[in-house]
C-alpha cells in the first residue's frame, strides 16, 4: 500500500517500529502536495516540513515507544487561517496576502509539541466567508471526486488535501459548517467541536461567538488522535471552557478504539424534520434515513423530531455572523499589517482605499450588512432579536436533548453543485448551510461522516449532540463509518 | 420594515465601514441589501416576549491574570509586519 494511502494512526505505528523514516513519509506527502492539482494549498512549507522530519528521525532513537509524541512525524496541512509564526497566513484575502504572524496560534503550539509536521496552509473562502470554497483571493479549490465541482467550504482547502492524500489529517474551522461542509462534500470526516473546547488564540476572527477550529481526517479513529492533541483548556482564550466543566474524556482516541455496537444499545436518536423536507434533495434525505437504519441495527431508537425554531435559523446565523465580521474585520486598515493601498490621502480615505482593494466582494457584502445591522436605529430590530431568537434556538436544543442523544440530519442539503453554481447570487449560497448553522449557535458540538455517494459525489450524514458530548459523537461515528462501507472508496488520485 | 434601502443608505453605511464604493457598486449593493434584509424578515414574526438575548453561548466569566508585568514582544519583532514604519513607530496617513 502507497505511503499516502496509510492512515495517521498507521503512518505513526510504522515510525515507531521503524518501517518509514520520517523524511520519507513528509517527502512523499510533499510530492502530492506540490502537484497541488486541485488549488489546495496557498502556501506550502517544504523546506521547514523537511527539517522537522530529519530532526524526528534523528530524535526518535532517544524515545521510549509509549513517551512518542501523538503526532510524532505525521504531516498535517493547516486552514490558513490560523497563525503560523514565521509562515504566510493569508485568510485567503489579498488584504492579508503577505502577512506573516509573529507567533503560533495555541493549537499550532500544541500539534508541534505533538510531534507533528506541518506540511503547508490550505486554501480557504475569503475570510472563511462562504460555503464552497469559490470567494478565495487564490481561487477555487476542486472537488477531488469531480473537478467541475466545488470541494465545500470554507476550509476547502484542508477536506480537499485530505481526501486527495496530501496529508492525512488537517485542521480546518466552523463558524456556519466551514468543517463539515467541505467534509461531506469532499467524502473526509470533520468535528465542529462544542464551543470552547479548542482554543481560539491565534484563529483570525471571522465570528468569535460562533466558530470553533476543528480535526479533519479520513477515517474517526484519526479523527481522534487528532483531536486529543488540539482540545485543551487555554488562558489566552477568554472563551476557552476551563478545566472543571470540561468533559472527564482522558482519550478520544481510546474511546473509539474501545467503542462497540453494545454501548449504543438503548440509545435514542431523531431525525430533525425541518433539515429533511423542503430545500433538501430527496435523494440526499433518501440516503440519510437508510443510513440512519445503520443505528438502529445497533439497537438505537431511530425517530423523526421537529424542531420549528430552526426555520428561524438562517437568518439569525447570518445577521449575527455579519454583524460580528463588520467588528471583527474593521482592523484591517493597511496601517500595522496586511496590504496598504499606494494612495496619498488622509486617514480614513486612505484606509477606506486599502479596504476597497484588499476585500473581496462577498466579504464586503458581509461587512456592509453587518454594519447595518448593527447601526442606530437598526440594532434592535435586527442584531438584538437575532440574539434572542439564538437563545430559543439554543433551548430548543436543550429540550431536545432531555428527550434524545443524538440528532442527524444531512450535512448538505444538496450534492456538490458545479463551479460557479451557487456564487453568482449570495442567497442561493447562503441556504446551503441550512442543516449545519444551528450546531454554531447552540455551541453544541457536531460531525459529518460519509454514509454513501450520489452518483459518485460524496455525501454526508451529521450527528449533534449536547454539548461537550464529543464522546458519544466519535464513537457512534466511528462505528457508523466502519458499517457505512465508504473507507474503500478513493476519488481519482 | 424597512426595505427601501436605497443607494444613500448605502453610502452611509459604507462611510460607517470604511469601505470606499464607487456608484456602480453603491447600486450593486443596494439591490442587494434589498434581498438580504427580505430574507432576515423571517425572525420579524419571533415571539421573544421575555427571551434574554444570548451573547455567549456558554456561561462565560471573564478571565484575569496576576498583574504583573510579562516580557512585550520587541519593537522590531511589532513592526515586522507594517507597510509603513518610521524609527519605532507605524507610519499612518495624515489625519488631517
Amino acid at each position: 500500500m502507497p505511503i499516502y494511502d496509510l492512515t495517521a494512526t498507521e503512518l505513526k505505528q510504522k515510525i515507531i517500529e521503524g518501517e518509514y523514516r520520517v523524511e520519507e513519509i513528509t517527502q512523499e506527502f510533499l510530492e502530492r502536495v506540490k502537484k497541488d492539482p486541485l488549488n489546495c494549498f496557498i502556501t506550502i512549507t517544504e523546506e521547514k516540513a523537511l527539517e522537522e522530519a530529519r530532526k524526528r528521525d534523528r530524535e526518535l532513537g532517544r524515545l521510549k515507544p509509549e513517551k512518542v509524541p501523538p503526532l510524532y512525524g505525521i504531516p498535517v496541512a493547516i486552514k490558513d487561517n490560523i497563525s503560523t509564526e514565521g509562515i504566510r497566513t493569508t485568510c485567503g484575502s489579498k488584504i492579508l496576502e503577505n502577512y506573516i504572524p509573529v507567533y503560533d496560534a495555541t493549537v499550532i503550539q500544541l500539534l508541534k509539541k505533538a510531534g507533528a509536521i506541518i506540511v503547508g496552509k490550505t486554501n480557504m473562502d475569503e475570510f472563511a466567508m462562504g460555503s464552497t470554497n469559490e470567494t478565495s483571493y487564490f481561487g477555487p479549490v476542486l472537488n477531488p471526486w469531480d473537478k467541475t465541482r466545488v470541494p465545500g467550504g470554507s476550509s476547502g482547502g484542508s477536506a480537499a488535501a485530505v481526501a486527495a492524500r496530501e496529508a492525512p489529517l488537517a485542521l480546518g474551522s466552523d463558524t456556519g459548517g466551514s468543517i463539515r461542509a467541505p467534509a461531506s462534500y469532499c467524502g473526509v470526516v470533520g468535528l465542529k467541536p462544542t464551543y470552547g473546547m479548542v482554543s481560539r488564540f491565534g484563529l483570525i476572527s471571522y465570528a468569535e461567538s460562533l466558530e470553533q477550529i476543528g480535526p479533519m481526517a479520513r477515517t474517526v479513529e484519526d479523527l481522534a488522535l487528532l483531536f486529543d492533541v488540539i482540545e485543551a483548556y487555554d488562558p489566552r482564550d477568554s472563551t476557552s471552557v476551563p478545566p472543571k466543566f470540561r468533559p472527564k474524556t482522558d482519550s478520544y482516541l481510546q474511546a473509539v478504539r474501545e467503542a462497540k455496537p453494545e454501548d449504543l444499545k438503548g440509545l435514542r436518536a431523531a431525525l430533525i424534520s425541518e433539515l429533511m423536507g423542503a430545500g433538501v434533495d430527496e435523494r440526499v434525505s433518501s440516503l440519510i434515513r437508510r443510513s440512519a437504519e445503520v443505528l438502529e441495527d445497533f439497537g438505537v431508537e431511530v425517530e423523526e423530531a421537529s424542531l420549528p425554531e430552526l426555520r428561524y435559523a438562517l437568518p439569525t446565523y447570518y445577521i449575527i455572523a455579519m454583524a460580528e465580521a463588520s467588528s471583527n474585520l474593521s482592523r484591517y486598515d493597511g496601517i500595522r499589517y496586511g496590504f496598504s493601498a499606494d494612495v496619498k490621502a488622509k486617514f480614513y480615505d486612505a484606509i477606506a482605499e486599502t479596504r476597497s482593494l484588499g476585500f473581496g466582494k462577498e466579504v464586503k457584502r458581509r461587512i456592509l450588512v453587518g454594519t447595518f445591522v448593527l447601526s442606530a436605529g437598526y440594532y434592535g430590530q435586527y442584531y438584538l432579536k437575532a440574539l434572542k431568537v439564538r437563545s430559543l434556538i439554543k433551548q430548543a436544543f436543550d429540550e431536545a436533548f432531555t428527550k434524545y442523544d443524538l440528532l442527524i440530519s444531512p450535512t448538505m442539503p444538496i450534492p456538490p453543485p458545479k463551479l460557479g453554481e451557487k456564487i453568482q447570487d449570495p442567497l442561493t449560497l447562503y441556504v446551503m448551510d441550512l442543516c449545519t448553522i444551528s450546531a454554531n449557535l447552540a455551541g453544541i458540538p457536531a460531525i459529518s461522516v460519509p454514509c454513501g455517494f450520489i452518483n459518485g459525489l460524496p455525501v454526508g450524514m451529521q450527528l449533534m449532540a449536547g454539548a461537550f458530548q464529543e464522546e458519544l459523537l466519535l464513537r457512534t461515528a466511528h462505528l457508523l463509518y466502519g458499517r457505512f462501507g465508504v473507507s474503500g472508496v478513493k476519488p481519482p488520485l | 420594515m424597512p426595505l427601501g434601502v436605497d443607494v444613500e443608505t448605502i453610502r452611509h453605511i459604507a462611510e460607517l465601514a470604511r469601505i470606499k464604493l464607487d456608484d456602480e457598486e453603491l447600486e450593486e449593493y443596494a439591490r442587494h441589501f434589498q434581498r438580504v434584509l427580505e430574507f432576515f424578515k423571517a425572525i420579524d414574526e419571533v415571539d421573544v416576549e421575555g427571551v434574554e438575548p444570548m451573547y455567549h453561548v456558554i456561561p462565560t466569566v471573564n478571565v484575569f491574570r496576576e498583574d504583573t508585568p510579562e516580557k512585550p514582544l520587541d519593537v522590531e519583532v511589532v513592526l515586522k509586519n507594517a507597510p509603513k514604519k518610521k524609527e519605532k513607530y507605524f507610519y499612518s496617513p495624515p489625519i488631517v
